[in-house]
């Protein structure tokens, strides 16, 4: 390494830490390098140990049977055959994926309209308003939401179906029923959320601006023509974070199905997370539930790659 | 486009129909009528949503007895605060609070230290193979949590650190997410700051934390209210790890209070709720400026 430039008058002594040595601009790399890597010891280490390296760890131990006491035994793809015929698992993914849909669809939806509305207020505290009326929710934690809602849509007590019953609506058995369950996790987990995605599509629509949107209206576009053919395509790019943020965070429910009804009726509103957690932690089976962790990933990985393809069609970059 | 200095003004083509005379008032009045409307239609849904927290409120003051009879009382008449005394005798809801604030504050002060490093690192400093490990920090985003779950648990059991708050903290002090967004800020900061810092003679260190960190303070705000809104409100991985009630932080020491409360007395449980609000309503009120601005910003990028 003599061919560093010295920067100071004396010959530098041969060896490592000629490298480290004050002045020389290879030394000055040098330590710029291990500063780099200073500064990154935290992170990297910690996401080895309790991110990427678990992640492996879950990979291998899906080909294995595991009940934590005894040693553990290799068993290939048995656990991934047991999973094609378990009804329990294969139902709560079908749950998960229907919950998927209508929560993420009805949060788009609604966080859409309030935003294009709250958009149109002048007024600086009405909007003050509505922005922190409609976060709030965000601050409580999924099991609270949870206890709450399940509460309030309660069959006999609740007092949703106290106010359904001025409209001559008989009483809905909302957890009770195995239609309803999962209706009523959606309820929650929207009412819970909405406001996250709202924020997202104020930010987005304060983002188009005033010039392109007049120059529609000069050209005669109504409201409702201006809304498709502009505003929307123009906030697409918004909506695919959130529907992709949306269907990633939603294909992992758990808090509110447990809380809520345990899964129940039977199996009506049990998630996948859930049987994760019941095959690993109640069941003491380890390998099975690192099993379905990883057919979960796939699956969230491969929705996220549909919707990444599907969005050439319909998100339009400027 | 043109651009001029002149507000933005639409100025009228003569090719656009207009409305005349009576036909005008009543576009004016119908346009004032559906703006109203709108805003009528708005309210309704924000009181919707408001009405559960109101609710919570309003029957965590009523006697236990009565809490679920109906008519809902929605403003209370004889307030009952009772039920919040009640809240500490049921469960150790005094150690639940201080399990919660210990942990989310370290989460959330040790994701600002090793994410200020880590994105400090990745915006300023060159290190081979910087831009690969940054694209593997950034992958591991899409790993779920429970994809890691099983594995952490069997590493928290061999250090016998289960049912400690150390198993619910030192896992969640890397963060990718927080990297990430520090590292956005600390981009916009230009060089020039650390030239002429190196000019003054400071070293590496001082640049860091005397010059760039105080500058990505929006950042830093945005992270911790993000970080302390998930981790005071986490559920899953306590019912993972821990096992002892006073050991339990707040949503699951109101799990395990609402299962045997059945639908007895719920004022209880719903003074918990009140009660755990408070901290978390107090960080979001010092933080919102910054974690709306931040939220409004992202959606831009694309």
């Amino acid at each position: 390494m003599a061919s560093a430039t010295h920067l100071s008058a004396t010959p530098a002594p041969l060896g490592p830490l000629a490298l480290l040595r004050e002045g020389t601009i290879a030394g000055i790399a040098r330590r710029r390098a291990l500063l780099g890597y200073l500064f990154l010891i935290p992170t990297i280490f910690g996401i080895l140990t309790f991110t990427a390296g678990p992640v492996l760890v879950s990979l291998g131990l899906s080909f294995f049977k595991w009940d934590v006491f005894s040693s553990p035994v290799f068993t290939g793809l048995d656990n991934y055959q047991r999973f094609l015929h378990d009804q329990q698992a294969l139902t709560s993914f079908g749950n998960t994926l229907k919950f998927v849909v209508m929560a993420v669809t009805v949060q788009i939806c609604l966080a859409l309209f309030l935003a294009l509305s709250i958009q149109r207020i002048t007024n600086r505290l009405l909007r003050y308003y509505f922005r922190t009326a409609f976060f709030l929710p965000i601050l409580m934690s999924g099991a609270s939401v949870s206890i709450t809602i399940a509460y309030l849509f309660n069959k006999d007590f609740g007092v949703v179906n106290y106010y359904l019953s001025f409209l001559h609506i008989a009483r809905i058995p909302w957890l009770t029923s195995s239609s309803w369950a999962l209706i009523t996790i959606v309820i929650a987990a929207v009412w819970h959320n909405v406001g996250f995605t709202l924020i997202l599509f104020i930010g987005g629509l304060a983002g188009i601006s005033q010039e392109v949107l007049e120059a529609a209206d000069l050209d005669g576009a109504r409201g409702w023509q201006r809304l498709r053919w502009v505003t929307l395509p123009l906030l697409s790019p918004t909506i695919f974070f959130a529907a992709v943020t949306g269907v990633i965070g939603a294909l992992q429910v758990f808090d509110e199905p447990y809380v809520m009804t345990r899964g129940g009726p039977g199996d009506a509103s049990r998630s996948a997370v859930m049987v994760v957690y019941q095959s690993a932690f109640q069941q003491q089976e380890l390998g099975y539930g690192s099993t379905v962790v990883v057919i979960l990933f796939i699956l969230i990985m491969l929705v996220t790659l549909i919707q990444f393809v599907g969005s050439r069609r319909w998100v339009f970059y400027q | 486009m043109a651009t001029t200095n002149s507000p933005i003004v639409p100025t009228l083509q003569s090719n656009v129909p207009r409305p005349q005379g009576i036909a005008a008032l009543r576009g004016r009045i119908g346009q004032r009528f559906d703006r109203r409307l709108q805003i009528g239609v708005l309210l309704l849904i924000s009181f919707i949503m408001l009405a559960p927290f109101v609710w919570v409120l309003a029957t965590s003051l009523r006697t236990p007895a009565q809490s679920f009879s109906l008519p809902p009382q929605w403003i209370p008449v004889n307030p009952d605060f009772s039920n919040y005394q009640q809240v500490f005798v049921k469960i150790p809801f005094w150690n639940q609070f201080l399990n919660s604030a210990i942990i989310t504050l370290s989460i959330v002060l040790g994701q600002l230290f090793t994410a200020a490093l880590a994105g400090y690192a990745f915006a300023h400093l060159k290190f081979p193979g910087k831009n690969l490990l940054f694209y593997l920090v950034l992958a591991t985003l899409m790993i779920p949590l429970q994809a890691t779950i099983i594995p952490v648990f069997m590493l928290i059991s061999q250090f016998k650190l289960n049912d400690t708050l150390f198993s619910l903290i030192l896992p969640a002090l890397p963060t990718a997410f927080g990297t990430f967004l520090l590292r956005q800020y600390f981009m916009q900061i230009p060089k020039e700051y650390e030239e002429s810092a190196m000019i003054d003679g400071a070293n590496q260190w001082q640049i860091f934390f005397r010059i760039y960190f105080p500058l990505v303070t929006p950042g830093l705000a945005i992270l911790s209210v993000l970080a302390f809104n998930a981790y005071w409100n986490e559920f899953f991985r306590p019912l993972i790890f821990m096992s002892t009630k006073a050991h339990f932080p707040i949503p699951l020491g109101l799990f395990d209070l609402q299962g045997y409360m059945g639908t007895g007395s719920i004022s209880v449980v719903l003074a918990g709720i009140v009660l755990s609000m408070i901290p978390v309503l107090i960080v979001y009120i010092f933080g919102q400026r910054y974690l709306i601005e931040g939220l409004m910003a992202g959606g831009l990028k694309g």
